[in-house]
């Protein structure tokens, strides 16, 4: 028994990502015929040459029949895919499977999430008929349970802890606003972002990402096939996914420092593409900047900074788009809003222009253009601290 | 029909008296009428007849080995119509399923039925009563009602030590329209004040006259007279009607509490027993539709006796005076636009029958092999994985300590913030609730907390019933 991977077997020779935001005139059928006819249009292919699809979305449709019958697919296997959060990068995930089994040449995944229909304010749960016990926080709630956990076991006090989430969501709005596809596109000064009113916990309103409505696709192939379709192809190095016993609220034992499901899937990831020292190899990594503690601990969860020591790389800018290992340089889900079924795969299509240098100047990072590295990294995660199922791909634009 | 003294009395008892208190002045400085002086006790938005009697039934049975044979819900104020109240708090006692539940309800007499029946029986039996009381705003009966939830665990020696014996009493009963409500007013009516004093006088002298009689109890012997009803001034003139000194009569805390109604007179008598010595003879004379008259006397158990939370611990620990405008929140009178998130859901039945032992009685599941506290139960364990080998385990009267938490702005709630804690109880078993009882501001990591058993909202006419952590009161 073993995680072996599928280290350069296959590549994406496309991509499609629509902008995101409150997109009050535009159906789920809308983004889906955008981001999937944009992601044809990049790999330069028509719709008939792709032979299987899997499509992501939490809860904007049922059924592949929510993609084929906005396509007009023409009687191919579409397989709907949820797993909360991380929906958007588990249709990449196994998409990408399904050509490395050899089972099909050429495929897709899309992502797509409406959350502006409902006319809530936050994420909303689905209902399943239950007995009136679980738990009943909201996503802010549960994830501000980080920050005054981390602070105690590192001793960072109360404004410190402010000024390194202020911090996070400072970057993140900083980056979004080099990106025409984010939902908000201006920076954000820290002392709005300090004061702004609270929602749970520390987290303000800027502590947490927007809601939004976007799709993005991919287009897969064997590696071999890749420059049949393009001259710059992203190899795929490493497909992790990690759901646990979910135990965290109730195991003493968790301390809601870390996610233990990310550090699983991670080390799986590194253990399928190679990388031994991530601070030094990777040249950039999406994150699941869901709120800004989540960001902060995954920094050191996946490696990139020393336990305990997370909060001091942050202010130090180590993450910022000019710094060692730029996080999130399209704005992150901060900036982009989290439209589920679409997240992961917006995350690829920062990768997809960022390591083939397609990024706006004002936004192309120097550890790419300068550094020469060709790694990127994308982690997505649904649920809550010590609850949660965690996603990493790395991608990188050369083989080997 | 008269109830005779036998060997039964009152084994244990508890008290209840929710957190908040509302000062009468804050009604009169939001409406310029109405209020008064002194405070009311307030239900907190998260409880009800049903989840306040929970809580007296706890005090009462915590301390005592005796599993009731039955248990009767007596409220004026039940949650349900045509579906027995009872059943929750049986469920929630974690009671044997050949345990008898019933309600007797609709008026504040209706304790005395229970009470009766009790008293009556030959098996142990839990009598417990509770209101959530209030009026239009500006009304009386919103100033000077309030909530609680009493219990008595009646029975006879065999049982174990009766504390007070039961020397019997008298009642005396006629129809004339004092006080009424329908089923669907959230508020009482009342005929004149003089009329209801005109009926009721007669009726405490010939109960009195037949108590004393009957149970053969020279006025001179009673040593402290419980006189309570939700007709003030028929009760300001029933003590020289019932031919006892207004000097016996003990503080009835309608300044501090209000009037809570149906167990009123039994918040009276726990406050009378709290301090009580052995040989005390108590009158109860209970002004409800007609008069009930009955008298116990303590035993020398009564030394012994520690009530778990006492009246004098309960009023103290009350918290600082409650806004007007939530008090009105809470009883429906004020209409607030909720946050733009989706209605509560309300709890399915197959599920909630399922699991009926950890959402009504908070029982957990221990691992045999690693000793694991699960909340809720687990079949397959979080340490080493075993599986089917689990043993219940019941958390509720356990204490825990808080290890993180947060203050949920942007959750639904009758009174925002909610405050979420995750707290891990000692001696193991960590669980992710609510905080009630509790100021936001207050919230500290380390704070220890006891379970309390509340209505987590309702949907659909459906009550959700379950557990929240409440800061333990501090001595």
């Amino acid at each position: 028994m073993a995680s072996r991977g599928i280290k350069d077997q296959v590549a994406i020779v496309g991509m499609g990502c629509t902008p995101f935001g409150e997109h009050w005139d535009k159906s789920v059928e809308d983004m889906l015929v955008e981001s999937s006819t944009a992601a044809y249009e990049s790999a330069g292919i028509d719709q008939d040459d792709v032979d299987a699809y899997w499509f992501g979305t939490l809860g904007s449709g049922v059924s592949g029949l929510t993609l084929s019958r906005a396509l007009k697919i023409d009687y191919k296997p579409v397989t709907r895919v949820e797993n909360m959060c991380a929906t958007g990068s588990e249709a990449f995930r196994n998409a990408c499977y399904a050509v490395a089994s050899g089972a099909y040449d050429l495929v897709a995944a899309v992502g797509v999430e409406k959350l502006k229909d409902n006319g809530m304010s936050g994420l909303t749960g689905t209902s399943i008929p239950d007995d009136g016990t679980r738990p009943d926080l909201t996503a802010p709630a549960m994830f501000s349970l980080l920050a005054p956990a981390y602070s105690k076991k590192y001793g960072v006090d109360e404004e410190e802890m402010k000024d390194v989430l202020t911090r996070i969501a400072w970057k993140n709005h900083y980056n979004g606003a080099r990106n025409p596809r984010a939902q908000f596109r201006k920076e954000v000064g820290k002392e709005t972002i300090c004061n702004a009113p609270l929602i749970a916990g520390q987290l303000g309103i800027f502590d947490c990402s927007g809601v939004s409505d976007g799709s993005a696709a991919a287009i897969i192939c064997r590696a071999e096939d890749a420059h049949k379709y393009t001259d710059n192809p992203l190899y795929v190095k490493a497909l992790a996914f990690a759901a646990g016993p979910a135990a965290g609220p109730i195991d003493p034992d968790y301390d809601y420092t870390t996610f233990n499901e990310v550090v699983a899937s991670v080390a799986d990831a590194y253990a399928q593409a190679g990388v031994t020292d991530p601070r030094s190899e990777i040249a950039m990594a999406e994150v699941h900047d869901c709120f800004t503690p989540t960001e902060l601990v995954l920094m050191e969860d996946l490696g990139f900074a020393e336990r305990g020591l997370g909060w001091k790389e942050v202010l130090a800018g180590t993450f910022d788009l000019d710094g060692d290992l730029p996080v999130n340089p399209d704005g992150g889900l901060k900036s982009f809003g989290h439209p589920i079924g679409a997240s992961g795969l917006r995350m690829l299509f920062e990768c997809w222009l960022q390591l083939r240098q397609e990024a706006p100047q004002d936004r192309q990072i120097a550890s790419v253009a300068d550094a020469g590295k060709t790694l990127g990294m994308t982690h997505n995660l649904g649920g809550a601290p010590g609850e949660c199922v965690s996603f990493v791909s790395i991608v990188g634009s050369e083989l080997g | 029909m008269q109830n005779g003294a036998n060997d039964r009395g009152i084994l244990a008892y508890g008290a209840y008296l929710p957190y908040y208190r509302l000062e009468k002045a804050a009604i009169t400085a939001a409406l310029g009428s109405g209020g008064g002086r002194g405070t009311r006790s307030v239900a907190s938005y998260d409880e009800d007849a049903t989840s306040m009697a929970v809580e007296a039934c706890r005090l009462t049975l915590r301390d005592s080995d005796v599993t009731p044979d039955s248990v009767y819900f007596a409220s004026a104020t039940p949650p349900y119509l045509d579906k027995t109240n009872a059943n929750a708090i049986h469920a929630a006692l974690d009671l044997p399923s050949r345990v008898f539940a019933g309600d007797v309800g609709g008026s504040p007499r209706s304790v005395n039925a229970a009470l009766r029946s009790a008293l009556d029986a030959s098996r142990p039996t839990l009598v417990v009563a509770s209101d959530v009381r209030s009026g239009r705003p500006g009304s009386s009966d919103e100033a000077n009602t309030g909530d609680a939830a009493v219990a008595w665990l009646i029975g006879s020696e065999e049982d174990g030590p009766v504390i007070a014996s039961w020397r019997g009493g008298a009642s005396a009963t006629a129809e004339f329209l004092d006080r009424w409500r329908q089923p669907e007013w959230n508020y009482s009516r009342v005929w004149e004040e003089r009329f209801g004093e005109h009926a009721y006088l007669p009726l405490v002298t010939e109960a009195a006259e037949a108590a004393f009689k009957e149970c053969q109890i020279d006025p001179a012997d009673v040593d402290v007279v419980v006189l309570t009803g939700l007709h003030a001034r028929a009760v300001r003139g029933a003590a020289r009607a019932a031919g006892v000194e207004g000097a016996k009569i003990a503080s009835d805390l309608t300044d501090v509490v209000g009037n809570t109604g149906t167990p009123h007179a039994g918040l009276i008598l726990s406050s009378v027993l709290d301090n009580a010595s052995p040989d005390t003879t108590i009158m109860v004379i209970h002004l409800a539709d007609g008069v009930d008259v009955g008298f116990y006397t303590t035993t020398p158990s009564i030394e012994q006796y520690q009530s778990d939370r006492p009246l004098e611990m309960q009023l103290e620990g009350a918290t600082s005076p409650l806004d007007y405008n939530t008090f009105l929140t809470w009883r429906g009178m004020l209409d607030r636009e909720p946050p733009r998130r989706p209605d509560p859901e309300s709890p399915a039945a197959p599920p909630s029958l399922r699991s009926q032992r950890w959402k009504y009685a908070f029982v957990g599941s221990k691992d045999r092999s690693s000793g694991a506290i699960h909340l809720p139960p687990q079949r397959v364990s979080v340490r080493g994985g075993a599986v089917d080998e689990m043993e219940p385990v019941p958390m509720a009267d356990v204490e825990a300590t808080v290890v993180t938490f947060t203050i949920d702005r942007l959750a639904y709630s009758l009174s925002p913030p909610v405050i979420a804690v995750v707290i891990d109880f000692d001696g193991g078993g960590r669980f992710q609730c609510q905080l009630t009882d509790a100021n936001p501001d207050d919230v500290k990591i380390g704070d220890r907390v006891a379970m309390t058993f509340r209505r987590l909202g309702t949907a659909n006419g459906i009550h959700n019933y379950f557990w929240k952590a409440r800061p333990v009161a501090k001595p």
